[in-house]
């Protein structure tokens, strides 16, 4: 908004007018999507494109309404969309210790952490429609396997350990792409993230925390703990996508300021951030490799197993067949709600119109 | 796309607005889907006041939501442009003149 501004006032300008009118162009109104990808006839394109390349050259938002190039509005809807699949089936690993959790306590936390994943997913399907995707199609996309979500809810969860194992290096692993997020260059994902990352932090500790307390109980907890770093560890690295040289859309989405970091950086800043926070619990990270660069300033560390994450990806993880099963049954078994809600509020419009009629 | 619109039991879009706390606008902060009003109520506040983000929350049907398009903006801003005379730092006032 505050490129249309007189630069003569200043940018002290800028934030009520952005509250006034910027806040209306995030909406999600029906028309946004259609209208938005075809440019106004009375604009030619490259202009379109010097305007837009100008907001991201000046760090602003791109807003819904905006004009923005076709392949920056797929890659945004693909990649939230990834993003908002991995909270929904991110659920399921850690939700099938819900009625299993060895106290209350751990219950409740571990329901509100559940439920938040859930409300993550809403945030950033709220945000992909933004962009004219819709909230069903979306939900079908993925039952249908044809959009990806994050390869680390794939592997399985067999003890209460990895519970926190999750919520230490998954939800640490995620803070760590997420955090950058907050300044990508789409208004309303950015606007998300701001949300999920405040939130994702309680992640973090709860399952740090639950990880510290069982070290402190039996050598049957202590050793519990460290066969889920173990198991979690890899995956977790691999949660940060292909090392750099194999990751050919990265470029183009670090130019749209989609993207903030590259792949290698973010699992750099992983491991260097994990690495004391191991030595702190008492666990052995399982990479023989593993040692300070003082040269570099940074911790070197193996190279995971990539063939294993294109194999997980393309849908041959321990439990993608699961957890996908239990997406698609949850959203058939839910049809007959939203039906029948969808009938009720029908029905509610209909009462109120007879009885303002009469 | 919208060709599933109203045959699968679809819930229509709604934004969000929620007041952060007294003395405060309420600020866009998202959208949902819900059935109808009061569901879009209760939907709201699970979803956007988990951690008392909030005291109030207003919802809104997207479709009823009027705004200005982007093809207008830049006459449909032009009156607020070139007005200076709107704004203090418009006036010269003389260093030694307290409080102003």
């Amino acid at each position: 908004m505050g490129r249309h501004f007189p630069k003569g006032l200043g940018s002290s300008y800028h934030g009520p007018n952005e509250r006034s009118v910027g806040k209306w162009d995030s909406m999600t109104s029906p028309q946004s999507g259609t209208s938005s990808s075809a440019p106004p006839a009375d604009r030619a394109e490259p202009e379109l494109q010097r305007h837009f390349d100008d907001t991201i050259a000046h760090n602003q938002r791109i807003e819904p309404r905006d004009w923005m190039p076709e392949g920056y509005r797929r890659t945004l809807i693909r990649q939230i969309a990834q993003h908002a699949h991995s909270e929904i089936i991110g659920m399921q690993p850690e939700g099938e210790w819900i009625t299993r959790a060895p106290s209350l306590r751990r219950k409740a936390i571990l329901f509100a952490k559940v439920q938040d994943e859930a409300g993550h997913g809403l945030y950033l399907y709220s945000a992909a429609e933004t962009l004219g995707a819709d909230r069903a199609d979306l939900t079908e996309r993925l039952i249908e396997g044809r959009q990806k979500y994050s390869s680390i809810f794939n592997y399985p969860t067999p003890t209460f350990a990895d519970v926190g194992v999750i919520g230490w290096f998954v939800d640490g692993a995620a803070i760590c792409n997420q955090v950058p997020l907050c300044r990508s260059s789409y208004g309303p994902y950015a606007r998300a993230m701001v949300r999920v990352c405040k939130e994702e932090s309680f992640h973090q500790r709860q399952g740090y925390e639950l990880l510290l307390t069982m070290m402190r109980g039996t050598d049957e907890q202590r050793a519990m703990v460290q066969d889920a770093v173990d198991r979690w560890w890899w995956p977790s690295l691999m949660m940060f996508g292909p090392p750099d040289d194999d990751s050919p859309n990265s470029a183009q989405s670090m130019a749209w300021k989609i993207k903030r970091h590259t792949n290698d950086e973010l699992r750099q800043r992983f491991v260097d951030m994990t690495v004391p926070q191991a030595e702190k619990l008492g666990v052995t990270l399982p990479d023989p490799e593993l040692r300070w660069n003082e040269e570099r300033g940074h911790h070197d560390f193996g190279t995971p197993d990539w063939s294993e994450l294109k194999r997980v990806i393309s849908g041959d993880g321990p439990c993608n067949a699961q957890r996908m099963e239990r997406r698609r049954t949850a959203h058939e078994e839910g049809a007959w709600v939203r039906e029948a809600a969808a009938a009720h509020a029908a029905k509610q419009d209909k009462r109120r119109e007879e009885g303002s009629a009469a | 796309m919208s060709d599933t619109e109203g045959t699968k039991g679809n819930w229509p879009l709604y934004e969000v607005f929620v007041r952060g706390k007294r003395g405060l606008n309420h600020v866009h902060v998202g959208s949902l889907h819900a059935a109808d009003d009061r569901m879009a109520l209760t939907h709201a506040r699970d979803l956007y006041t988990r951690r008392n983000e909030g005291v109030s929350i207003w919802v809104v049907r997207s479709e009823h939501i009027a705004a200005s398009t982007r093809d207008e903006k830049d006459p449909f801003f032009a009156p607020s442009a070139d007005k200076v005379y709107r704004h203090p730092t418009f006036y010269d006032i003389p260093d030694d003149v307290p409080h102003i």
